[in-house]
């Protein structure tokens, strides 16, 4: 997704920020959001070499997760999520970051594990999915973050040089 | 907050070697994760991690190679994305097929078993009950838990190695016993018991199971006898593949289940659900995913993968006969052994059965590239997950109906569905 057609002015009434718990450590950085209409299963639901949703019966289907901050309202737990996340890190098709409503420990089991390999890992931080509206469509910043349970900051880019 | 031993914080800082730490620190930080107040030993595990994926996972097991990490439990190797009996030709090529080969090298390098079945159950890996035991592969986790009464999570690609070479698992979930009682009764007392006696009964209801209880812990009434192994076998693997299933109850058959009461914990079940026939038959229905169909391009079988007495099943009914469709049967190199050491293989073979080991066809390219085909099987894990993973339609069909439609090469159904 571009930022031209990506991006909007955010609603005035919304918050353009929010402090988000970290989950797993990882770089932060500016991305366009991609806010999920509904749970997703990385296993089956995720291309892995590519990071299109491929799931059919998945409202967002044909959209990339590559490169953006990812909210996800919930997860289907398969056993091979962390492996299908682990490969998109290695490939170069991981999220920029990943937002979720709760932890689900079988799929950040791939950003620990690529943390352990030394790959460069996307932050992971939780947030409850009625926040996550707030922030569709919008370019985002996300803080960078050295520590689980520490706090990040969750915002809007204000300026436009990232288009 | 994680409790750790200083013993546990001695191996994940490298006391035991940099593979034994990197495997300490995935179990703590998973452990954290889940809320776990501290690791508890395992006795054994069942490992799932070494399906290729991508290369990332070959890259990962090698990692813990070469940090000499060596696993301290009994564990068993779930399959993998080759045939490395020779069996069947898998068309996975190239780069792809040796990093595949390499990751299943790794994996008996780090000292796990070259079990390569989904039924480790039924290649003499069965804990005993009560013990604490770290699986991974869904259908394996809810016969762990529900057959054999061990206590397992559902142990994914990477914590299950990293548990089996760390000894722990995070102390969480169905590791406890007030996590392992029912809250949902499944009552099948209205059904016939023409149909409970039937084959499908079990991967029929299972799938229905998984549907209705999702996550849920359950207890199935109504059941008169014991089904036999095989039954609850196929019963667990349909409702994991519907459903987030990890222990099921079966009041008078399953260990911790000796009546309803018992399974519950002497409370009422929050919610019971009444299977009508006409729920089973739409839950049968379901399982097929191809219109009415003139021709069939292929028959598997073996998801979970076939007993013993399975493959002695499905050489009564083939008896002989030639197939004029391939009918894949997968199973594990423990079924095989003794098939093959009387001569009893290579006539099934030339019936033209293909005898898969080691893998199955919805997790690796075996089928042959069909993009219309139609595949039968009495599996509900394969009807589940074929059309996703090979591109098939599927006619689900009791296993007589897939052997005689493998003769035929179209669907001949003894009975219609119901």
């Amino acid at each position: 997704m571009s930022a031209e057609t990506g991006v909007t002015a955010p609603p005035a009434e919304a918050s353009a920020a929010a402090m988000a718990e970290v989950l797993v450590p990882g770089a932060g950085g500016r991305a366009p959001a991609l806010v999920l209409d509904g749970p997703i299963s990385f296993w089956g639901g995720v291309d892995a070499a590519t990071g299109r949703i491929a799931d059919v019966r998945h409202p967002q289907l044909g959209a990339h997760i590559a490169g953006t901050v990812l909210f996800l309202p919930g997860t289907i737990g398969s056993s091979s999520a962390s492996a299908v996340l682990l490969e998109l890190v290695h490939n170069g098709h991981a999220p920029a970051a990943l937002v979720l409503h709760e932890p689900d420990a079988i799929l950040l089991l791939g950003l620990i594990v690529a943390r352990e390999m030394g790959w460069p890992t996307p932050v992971a931080v939780r947030l409850a999915r009625e926040r996550h509206d707030a922030f569709r469509g919008c370019m985002m910043a996300v803080g960078a973050a050295t520590e689980a349970g520490a706090r990040v900051a969750l915002r809007i880019a204000t300026d436009t040089t990232s288009g | 907050m994680l409790d750790l031993t200083a013993e546990e914080r001695a191996i994940a800082e490298g006391r035991d070697g940099a593979g034994a730490a990197m495997a300490m620190r995935i179990v703590a930080d998973s452990a954290r994760l889940l809320g776990a107040p501290r690791l508890i030993p395992v006795a054994s595990a069942h490992i799932d991690g070494a399906l290729y994926h991508g290369d990332s996972g070959t890259l990962f097991a090698e990692r813990l190679v070469a940090g000499g990490a060596r696993v301290a439990v009994r564990a068993t190797l779930n399959v993998g994305a080759l045939d490395l009996t020779g069996g069947c030709r898998v068309r996975l090529e190239g780069a792809r097929r040796d990093m595949a080969g390499r990751m299943m090298q790794a994996y008996r390098a780090l000292g796990c078993e070259p079990s390569w079945t989904c039924a480790p159950y039924q290649a003499g890996h069965r804990p005993a009950q009560g013990t604490d035991v770290a699986w991974g592969e869904s259908n394996a986790v809810v016969f762990c838990n529900s057959v054999l009464g061990a206590r397992t999570n559902r142990y994914g690609d990477f914590l299950d190695i990293a548990c089996a070479i760390a000894g722990r698992a995070p102390c969480t979930g169905l590791h406890l016993p007030e996590n392992r009682r029912a809250t949902v009764e499944f009552d099948v007392s209205a059904l016939s018991s023409e149909f409970l006696s039937s084959e499908i009964a079990w991967p029929v209801l299972g799938s229905l199971y998984g549907r209705e209880l999702g996550n849920a812990i359950g207890v199935v009434t109504g059941i008169a006898a014991h089904p036999g192994e095989d039954a609850l076998k196929a019963f667990g693997a349909a409702a994991a593949s519907s459903g987030a299933v990890g222990l099921f109850h079966i009041a008078g058959v399953t260990p911790e289940a000796e009546d309803c009461d018992a399974a519950t914990g002497g409370l009422p079940p929050a919610a019971t659900i009444r299977v009508t026939p006409a729920m089973a038959a739409d839950a049968q229905r379901r399982l097929s995913t191809a219109g009415p169909a003139k021709r069939i391009d292929a028959v598997a079988i073996g998801s979970p993968h076939l007993s013993a007495a399975e493959l002695d099943a499905l050489e009564r009914l083939v008896a002989g006969r030639k197939l004029a469709v391939p009918l894949y049967a997968c199973t594990g190199r423990h079924a095989l052994a003794a098939f093959d050491r009387d001569g009893r293989r290579a006539a099934l073979e030339q019936a033209g059965v293909i005898l898969v080991a080691d893998t199955c066809v919805v997790v690796t390219p075996i089928l042959a590239d069909r993009p219309d085909g139609v595949l039968m099987t009495n599996s509900g894990k394969f009807a589940h997950y074929a059309p996703g993973n090979t591109g098939y339609a599927v006619l689900y069909a009791a296993l007589p109906d897939c052997v005689e439609s493998a003769v035929a090469g179209r669907p001949v159904l003894a009975e219609a569905a119901r």
